[in-house]
């Protein structure tokens, strides 16, 4: 063989190893999903037998009827999609104003006001979880929606991002829509919002995808079953039937579903939004 | 937060260079009832659940309080002392460094390898890209218990692949020292994928000339990596680090769901040690002094690490 074919065996060969080296790691980072998701259709004699399947050799669903008789998911499921999405819309408005008034209007103490906004952003959740759960209990919203809810209603963060894009937005639009006589609300809502849609997408995802997520907030201000959301019933669950690997797995593909498919279909707001904010566990 | 000054310096000239280009105030800018209805939802919701908590918290760190009566006396650094003096929160500690320091390298060095190879060229880039993120936005509460389920001592994947290599079974949950290590595999698992996302993003703002230079002089793939990727990463590979350790010392959820802090504390985190101590004890003020203490260590990691890469002559971050 002359050098030069066997330099192009050699960056083919390295290009094989490559794929090979990332698909196996690939498969192994998402082995414990099918792990869940597998087991959670097997019966008992299967899920407890030496040495495992990883196919089931038979499909059943009575995993996920004997979890959903165990604790009320459903309830739970309503708790965490209701919180989730009024957060959601809450921050989509709030965020969108404030937004908007950081990017485009004058007024004194504004540079002031966004730097120190941004510079909250640096303190951990924990030291502001203690003073809110307070806050919440001389209001006496403890173990209410209101507690899941309002803490979620302003950010930081999604100010900020939505700040970045209405500064990238040409200006002469606005101006033309202010000779015609719309004021700053009108302007926002019909002509910032509707140019917005990436931005606000990518928020809404992210935000969507940690109110459901969230755990600690919700097993702090949460007491009764009622307000339980998917996460803290899992998490419930798993002390009470530590060892029933079925309904466990079953509550777990519940408490995975929602942000999943949403991660299918919005695969490019999470990467972004998650670049953004470098947001971690 | 050096580029943010920066930024905030490049605005306030463009906003002097701006002002002097437009002489007179358009007719509709009667700016600032308005900016502050705007902002009013805003400013409600951080003022309380925020600003507020922040000043109260470090005020509350100075008392003895009891949430319920009501009861509160000022106590100087006694509720800091006390901390300093709780061996359980120097175990505590030390557990948290030990996860950080493991967690943070790997987790570092497979997301960088990851973005390096996929940012090649090549077929199945956006599913792969998928599968390595999906553990990031998945709830950490189902990740634990999957987990569990994954490091079960009989028939748990991990100890049945161990077996299948000819290896002895480990007792992932009663040896601590096992419990640990399970903890960091999973909370690398779960949070690698964002590493590698802000790699690849770094990655892309390298221009393409400098590895065909490279080439020309007959740089091979490593040596392209180590003087070219690897510097001219350098603010990324920060950003990157910064952000793991503040991720990593906060970690609570998976250790709440995977160990609860066992085998005999051994897997006790600092956060949790906080959260037994507002919301089991209801001790608000010692409470909010272990929240400073986070806090300052935190921001101490963070002034360290920036003054280690500018040392370093890493570049402008």
């Amino acid at each position: 063989m002359s050098a030069a074919r066997l330099q192009l065996a050699a960056r083919a060969g390295g290009r094989v190893a490559t794929h090979l080296l990332l698909y196996g790691l690939a498969v192994a980072t998402v082995a414990p999903f099918l792990w869940m998701v597998l087991t959670s259709f097997k019966d008992l004699a299967e899920i407890f037998a030496y040495p495992p399947t990883w196919w089931p050799e038979r499909f059943t669903a009575d995993n996920y009827v004997a979890a959903f008789e165990a604790a009320p998911f459903g309830r739970f499921y309503l708790n965490s999609l209701f919180v989730a999405v009024t957060v959601t819309l809450g921050q989509l408005v709030t965020c969108s104003m404030a937004a908007y008034a950081f990017a485009r209007m004058d007024f004194r103490g504004r540079d002031l006001l966004f730097y120190l906004f941004l510079g909250t952003m640096m303190v951990p959740a924990h030291v502001t979880m203690i003073p809110s759960f307070m806050v919440l209990h001389w209001l006496g919203l403890i173990d209410t929606y209101g507690a899941l809810i309002l803490p979620g209603l302003a950010s930081a963060f999604g100010t900020f991002l939505l700040r970045q894009f209405f500064l990238t937005l040409p200006k002469e639009l606005e101006e033309a829509a202010f000779l015609d006589g719309y004021g700053r609300f009108r302007v926002l809502w019909q002509i910032i919002l509707p140019l917005s849609r990436p931005a606000l997408a990518t928020l809404a995802v992210f935000t969507f995808m940690g109110v459901f997520n969230d755990f600690l907030w919700a097993l702090v201000v949460v007491n009764s079953q009622e307000l339980y959301t998917v996460q803290l019933g899992l998490s419930i669950f798993r002390d009470r039937y530590s060892t029933e690997w079925g309904s466990l797995m079953a509550g777990s593909v519940v408490a995975t579903l929602p942000v999943l498919l949403l991660f299918v279909f919005a695969q490019k707001q999470f990467i972004q939004g998650i670049a953004l904010s470098g947001l971690k566990d | 937060m050096m580029a943010e000054v920066a930024a905030a310096e490049a605005q306030g000239l463009r906003r002097v260079a701006s002002a002097a280009a437009r002489p007179r105030r358009a007719p509709w800018r009667r700016d600032g009832r308005t900016a502050f209805l705007l902002l009013a939802p805003t400013l409600a919701v951080f003022g309380v659940f925020v600003l507020f908590p922040i000043v109260f918290s470090f005020y509350l760190s100075f008392q003895q309080w009891n949430l319920f009566s009501g009861a509160h006396t000022f106590v100087g650094g006694a509720n800091y002392r006390a901390v300093f003096a709780d061996p359980e929160f120097w175990q505590v500690f030390r557990n948290t460094a030990v996860y950080t320091l493991a967690t943070v390298p790997l987790n570092m060095a497979l997301a960088l390898g990851v973005a390096v190879l996929l940012a090649r060229r090549m077929r199945g880039k956006r599913l792969l890209r998928a599968a390595f993120f999906t553990p990031v936005v998945v709830s950490s509460v189902a990740a634990g218990v999957i987990w569990r389920w994954v490091f079960d001592p009989n028939l748990g994947l991990f100890n049945v692949s161990l077996g299948a290599l000819g290896l002895p079974a480990v007792d992932w949950t009663s040896n601590g020292t096992s419990a640990m290590a399970a903890l960091i595999i999973v909370g690398v698992w779960k949070t690698f994928g964002v590493n590698m996302v802000l790699f690849s993003a770094g990655l892309s703002g390298i221009p393409r000339q400098y590895y065909e230079a490279a080439a020309m002089d007959g740089a091979r793939a490593w040596g392209q990596f180590r003087h070219i990727t690897l510097p001219l990463l350098a603010p990324t590979t920060l950003f990157v680090l910064v952000l793991s350790m503040i991720g990593s010392f906060q970690v609570f959820d998976i250790v709440f769901v995977l160990t609860r802090g066992g085998p005999l504390g051994a897997t006790k985190v600092l956060v949790y040690y906080l959260y037994e101590h507002a919301f089991k004890y209801f001790d608000m003020g010692y409470a909010s002094a272990v929240a400073y203490l986070l806090f300052a260590l935190l921001f101490a990691i963070t002034l360290v690490q920036i003054r280690a890469f500018r040392n370093r002559g890493a570049g402008a971050v």
